[in-house]
């Protein structure tokens, strides 16, 4: 029988058991050693990744949780360790990520005095957390577990943080059964739905001859892709998705028309301000998706349905909000609304795309023998070896957007990328997590050479547990994204974003991760062949043409409909009849 | 967007760090807080967070918005002066002989509906309840005999709504419990 009185250390790794978590990441040091000491029993039953930086800790645990939808869990020591989790704590909130950050902190009889690694977590972290709560006895710790649990995962999931005081860690207390937490009167995680208002969308879908659907991370959030699915076939409604909100329907799929914004599909953007209906599921209006909101989607009837408040109304002013989570929101939606056919719109983003593919995909699809390598095409060819069925991982930039808009998902949870914060160097970690957290999948990541130096050193932990995540640099010795900008914007001058390399196949050597350059086109396909078919971690380092840039693109401040398909060339709108 | 004055409260669970949750949003978007005051509700837990400030209103929904969001904040609402009561106290410290020596203070007081608090040999410390421009007119007769300390409370408020919203909200979010 388990002990009674037992230690705070105790009860939160108790408490995590009763949560199910069978993983954690995270990094020792002297304010949390009681719950390392903890650990080192639960070996089997809770394991620990131990990452080269909390950094990597931290969007390891978001890796995982975007994964598999359960938060994730992450453990460091106060101070530095816990200031060091700030990026990942943020890039969480952003994304809606459940975390459960764990931080050691000194004892509460020295709290407020400076003491070594002492950093106020609380109060860095309530901008960027959903719910920051420091404990102040071993009586508290499971109270406070199962409450961060709660929060973290309903409604808008977001990143939760747990301080511990060092006396709370060692402090004993006594265990009763662990209840979980499912209520907090002050917080509403699932709004009612108001019937009268899925009525009114429906009115306003009946009516619609150009509807467009909009979907965000929200619809896998709430896991509502079949609706999605069974909606835009019954409505027979094109949907467009944001980058978060990508892998929740097929690419494949003949009504999925691609990814919104700044480097979106042209029909999709074009369109955007030409439908009559836009129903917004799950996403927030974000400036990279609509690009300038004062000549954004003027024309239409927008239907924004959101489970955060917050965000109805925050940048757009629909003409019918639905405070609801997604699923039952569209569930509601496709169970009464009116099949419809819409032929002759669907078919109108049939020239736009042809138009993006002559003047943007082909070129990076289908160039020269002997030309450089474009990016697009090393993602292309990475998806269609995996089948479409990886869970593609991206860092921040050029990589980010030609993994974006190159890759092709069969599945949902198959794109984990930083979006909101943009992390340069969540990358690599985030794709340890994806890999332990679904084993039997394929986890490649797309990294640029710019971001790879900044978590790189997670090799270390990749090597150490032996995670077949496969690494694909596509490296062209420059910050390239930021390099595009200063070619197109401030006029060739390219401050700081050459970049003189390491050695990268040297580099994984160390490390003993098998590892391959690839300079020429004609080395490619194999070289991809041989990173998938090893068992095991895998570094394909690619040289890309260095002034490769992401098409189309809509310039900053200007309007989604007018993309820029090269330099200098935007895309002359067509009449449509 | 011309800028006016208004007042919100927050509903919020009464615990450890809510002031510091409301205040950066307003940092946050860089509005400034005119007054802020805080007390326990005749809600058992309940805490209530009045502030005030110069904004616009579509600015003030986001604000009240993202301040509900906040775990424990239980409700937060918008008003303008058109939906509320409010008053404020100020106190004001003046030389008790300069008064003495006054033959109209006895006017002043009345006048302003003022009340005395407390009267020592060195000072006097006068009570005036009511909104800013009531509370600065006695400023302005007191300067003249030197006031040597001053303070005003920010507002305390109620709704002219016949019904007290939170209490609703929490007595429909038990039922939700329960069920």
């Amino acid at each position: 029988m388990a002990k009674k009185i037992i230690t705070g250390s105790q009860a939160l790794l108790r408490s995590l058991a009763c949560e199910n978590v069978d993983l954690v990441f995270g990094y020792p040091g002297g304010s949390i050693m009681p719950v390392y000491d903890e650990l080192y029993d639960y070996r089997g039953k809770i394991n620990h990744i131990l990452t080269r930086h909390e950094q990597g800790a931290i969007h390891a645990a978001q890796g995982y949780a975007r994964a598999t939808g359960r938060p994730g869990v992450v453990i460091a020591t106060s101070g530095p360790g816990a200031t060091n989790l700030i990026t990942g704590i943020a890039d969480a909130k952003m994304d809606s990520t459940p975390l459960i950050v764990i931080t050691g902190q000194v004892s509460t009889t020295n709290l407020g005095s400076d003491t070594f690694q002492e950093t106020d977590m609380i109060d860095i972290t309530n901008p960027i957390s959903k719910w920051a709560i420091q404990v102040r006895s071993a009586e508290e710790i499971p109270w406070a577990v199962a409450r961060a649990f709660h929060i973290a995962s309903t409604g808008r999931p977001g990143p939760v943080i747990i301080d511990i005081p060092k006396d709370a860690q060692t402090g004993t207390m006594h265990w009763q059964e662990y209840s979980k937490c499912d209520f907090i009167r002050s917080y509403e995680p699932v709004p009612e739905l108001d019937d009268d208002k899925i009525q009114l969308a429906c009115e306003i879908l009946e009516t619609a001859e150009q509807p467009l659907m909009i979907i965000g991370q929200g619809v896998i959030l709430s896991s509502a892709e079949q609706e999605v699915l069974e909606l835009i076939e019954k409505v027979d409604m094109p949907v467009a998705s944001t980058l978060l909100g990508l892998s929740a329907v097929p690419t494949a799929h003949p009504l999925n028309k691609g990814m919104v914004g700044m480097h979106g599909n042209l029909s999709v953007n074009v369109c955007t301000n030409r439908a009559d209906v836009i129903l917004a599921v799950g996403m927030r209006f974000d400036d990279r998706a609509t690009a300038n909101l004062d000549t954004y989607a003027k024309q239409a009837q927008i239907i924004h349905i959101d489970i955060d408040a917050s965000e109805i109304g925050k940048l757009i002013h629909p003409v019918l909000s639905i405070h609801a989570d997604a699923r039952q929101a569209l569930r509601a939606i496709v169970d009464r609304v009116k099949p419809a056919s819409h032929t002759h719109w669907i078919e109108s983003f049939v020239q736009i795309d042809q138009a993006e593919q002559e003047m943007v995909i082909n070129n990076q699809l289908y160039r020269a023998p002997g030309s450089t390598i474009s990016m697009g095409e090393v993602v292309r060819k990475v998806s269609e070896a995996t089948n479409n069925d990886a869970i593609m991982v991206t860092d921040v930039g050029q990589n980010q957007m030609f993994g974006a808009r190159y890759f092709r998902f069969s599945s949902p949870r198959s794109c984990i990328t930083s979006g909101g914060l943009g992390t340069m160097g969540f990358g690599v970690p985030a794709a340890v997590g994806a890999k332990l957290a679904v084993p039997d999948r394929e986890v490649v990541v797309f990294v640029g050479d710019g971001g790879f130096q900044m978590t790189m050193q997670e090799l270390g932990t990749i090597m150490e547990n032996n995670i077949a995540v496969k690494i694909v640099i596509l490296n062209n010795d420059f910050l390239g994204n930021v390099r595009q900008w200063q070619e197109l914007f401030f006029n060739n001058r390219f401050s700081y974003t050459p970049m003189v390399n390491p050695d990268f196949i040297k580099i994984a050597s160390a490390y003993g991760i098998e590892a391959e350059s690839v300079e020429e086109r004609t080395q490619l396909d194999d070289a991809i062949s041989r990173m998938l078919s090893h068992d095991g971690p895998y570094l394909l380092n690619v040289n890309i043409d260095p002034v490769d840039k992401i098409f189309p693109m809509i310039p900053i401040g200007g309007s989604i409909d007018k993309m820029l398909l090269a330099p200098n060339c935007l895309y002359e709108i067509p009449v449509f009849r | 967007m011309e800028k006016r004055l208004f007042t919100i409260t927050v509903f919020s669970e009464n615990t450890v760090g809510i002031l510091s949750l409301i205040a950066v949003v307003y940092t946050r978007r860089h509005v400034n807080i005119e007054s802020i005051g805080a007390s326990r509700t005749s809600i058992p837990g309940v805490m209530k967070t009045t502030v005030t400030c110069y904004a616009d209103r579509p600015i003030m929904e986001k604000i009240v918005a993202q301040i509900e969001k906040e775990i424990y904040v239980i409700k937060a609402y918008l008003y303008t002066d058109e939906d509320i009561i409010w008053q404020e106290v100020a106190l004001y410290k003046v030389s008790t002989s300069c008064l003495l020596n006054e033959e109209f203070l006895e006017k002043i007081i009345r006048r302003h509906n003022a009340r005395i608090l407390d009267i020592t040999e060195d000072y006097t410390v006068i009570e005036k309840s009511g909104h800013g421009d009531e509370t600065e007119s006695l400023f302005d007769e007191l300067k003249e005999y030197g006031i040597r300390q001053f303070v005003r409370s920010g507002p305390v408020c109620v709704t002219k709504d016949p019904v007290e919203h939170v209490s609703e909200f929490l007595a429909h979010r038990d039922t939700r419990n329960k069920k």
